[in-house]
């Protein structure tokens, strides 16, 4: 029999695939028990949420050492897609995520403004600081303000690689330009259109100058050879928040669970635990708000 | 740098075989993925190869270069399309498929079903056509005829399988746009690969990339064996 073979070959793949492919569901199966015994979602809903946020949280492994304890008392899966904060603001703006986790405050005013989204709740700040090498021919290091940093980086035309993908940072770094009343442009400026550790390993890779997210430094400190050049200006202040879609206008949105989430994370008890999160010895985001009043109204 | 290249072989088998969490998810839901997607296809693909392997109609050149187009398609180009119908406000949007992944099943399919339509259309199209008159005539029912066509080029139906498990276990484009790319769900080898990559965690991203080689060298080596004793 000529075709045995063939078909003992496909139903050896039939069989692997059922035994990988069939269980293999989205919601992460068992409803979870909760410690409180409660069933966790209710009934009819998956309990799965999408959390479009950016990726300077969910490569920072922030996410992934909070979401497992959120799910585990809660039973409720949140599947984060990390991209910039302007993708994902359009992301929820498309009906195609349930609640956002961003640092753009303009973009974050915006989105509310257009009454996609209710309010914006703080969740945790950490700073951005400008990185760049060692030999820092920009002298980025004596610079007062981070604007003064950007134009001596313009005058000597050192190599600055952008995020150049709207994000959080992308929109930061563009508002210090604007600050230094330059405009950026030319062989020295690399737009890079990639996720902040990316950029972070081109701009190390070409020995560039970079602006970065303290969380992503930290937590690939071992990798890269540039070093934090400025820090502390208050336009470097960087701001995750968490913000709640509008119900009028995204009714499909998995609206309560959405909300158990935005409740928990902006607990006290998370709040420990995400002052808890260390990476190489660092606290990579701080939740008190002390010496930063101007984060609601900046 | 050869150095470091070593190195990476030698994490990269021993991951394999740490039974490292990480990395068998990854494993795990990439060939989850890539099988089920392979076989999707197939079922669609080998009646319709079977067909138009036979078929004799007008137009058919037209369709025959439709379809070699198609083997060339971007996965990023598919990866948009498929986007575009699984979106909130796509035709597909309230099934909310976007990010799961069966939406990356879905993308696959797509990129796999052309290779396997057009290799077994091409080898029932060089098989002898008195098969299917012979079983026939032996009495056979028309689907054990056309069995026994697709049985006498076996070898070229299993070929057509691996190509197609090929291209979509180390696709990315539609992994990452359609999958998000999210931890433990729809993280996929090639898509953890471009992101310990952009880390500049390049041990660990090379070791990876060596687990990949590694299975599909595995899945290879069965096929060989199978096609060679299919031979016999």
């Amino acid at each position: 029999m000529n075709l045995r073979s063939v078909l003992i070959a496909l139903a050896v793949i039939l069989i692997m695939a059922c035994m990988l492919g069939c269980p293999a569901p989205e919601t992460g199966g068992k409803p979870a028990k909760t410690p409180s015994g409660v069933p966790a979602a209710s009934q009819g809903e998956s309990g799965k949420i999408i959390l479009a946020t950016t990726t300077s949280l969910d490569n920072t492994g922030l996410l992934g050492y909070l979401l497992p304890v959120f799910r585990g008392e809660t039973g409720i899966e949140v599947d984060a897609v990390a991209v910039g904060t302007g993708a994902a603001l359009q992301l929820a703006r498309d009906g195609n995520a349930d609640i956002l986790l961003v640092h753009d405050l303009e973009a974050e005013e915006q989105f509310i403004a257009e009454g996609h989204g209710l309010s914006r709740h703080y969740v945790a700040r950490n700073e951005f600081v400008i990185i760049g090498p060692e030999g820092d021919p920009a002298d980025v290091s004596s610079a007062e303000t981070a604007a003064d940093a950007f134009a001596g980086i313009m005058e000597t035309k050192s190599r600055f690689v952008s995020r150049g993908d709207n994000s959080g940072t992308h929109m930061r770094e563009l508002s210090i330009w604007k600050k230094a009343g330059l405009e950026p442009g030319g062989e020295w400026y690399v737009e890079a259109g990639q996720g902040m550790g990316a950029t972070a390993t081109m701009a190390n890779e070409m020995g560039a100058y970079t602006l970065i997210d303290t969380g992503t430094f930290y937590s690939m400190e071992d990798n890269i050879d540039l070093v934090t050049l400025l820090s502390g200006d208050r336009i470097l202040v960087n701001v995750y928040s968490i913000i709640p879609l509008n119900p009028e206008k995204h009714p499909d949105a998995r609206l309560e669970e959405a909300g158990r989430f935005m409740e928990w994370l902006t607990s006290p008890e998370t709040a420990e635990l995400i002052e808890g999160f260390k990476v190489n010895g660092h606290t990579l985001f701080h939740v008190d708000v002390n010496g930063y009043s101007g984060i609601e109204s900046d | 740098m050869m150095g470091s290249l070593f190195e990476a072989l030698a994490e990269g088998f021993r991951l394999l075989f740490s039974f490292d969490r990480e990395v068998y998810t990854l494993v795990g839901t990439s060939f989850r993925i890539a099988t089920s997607s392979t076989i999707i296809a197939s079922c669609i693909a080998f009646p319709l190869g079977t067909w138009f392997g036979l078929a004799d109609f007008r137009g058919r050149k037209v369709v025959d270069v439709v379809l070699n187009t198609m083997l060339f398609f971007p996965t990023v180009v598919v990866g948009h399309l498929v986007y575009m119908f699984l979106t909130h406000d796509g035709p597909l949007g309230e099934y909310r498929l976007l990010f799961t992944r069966t939406a990356i099943v879905i993308g696959q399919v797509i990129l796999a079903t052309p290779i396997i339509l057009t290799m077994v259309s091409n080898s029932v199209r060089q098989a002898d056509p008195r098969i299917i008159k012979t079983a026939l005539y032996l009495g056979a029912g028309k689907f054990r005829a056309y069995m026994a066509l697709l049985g006498e080029v076996r070898a070229l139906v299993l070929l057509s399988l691996l190509a197609a498990f090929g291209r979509v276990i180390s696709e990315i484009g539609v992994s990452m746009m359609l999958g998000g790319n999210i931890s433990g769900r729809t993280r996929t080898i090639t898509t953890g690969i471009a992101l310990l990559t952009s880390q500049g965690e390049f041990t660990r991203a090379t070791s990876l990339g060596i687990v990949l080689l590694i299975i599909v060298f595995g899945v290879n080596l069965v096929v060989y064996q199978a096609t060679h004793r299919a031979a016999r």
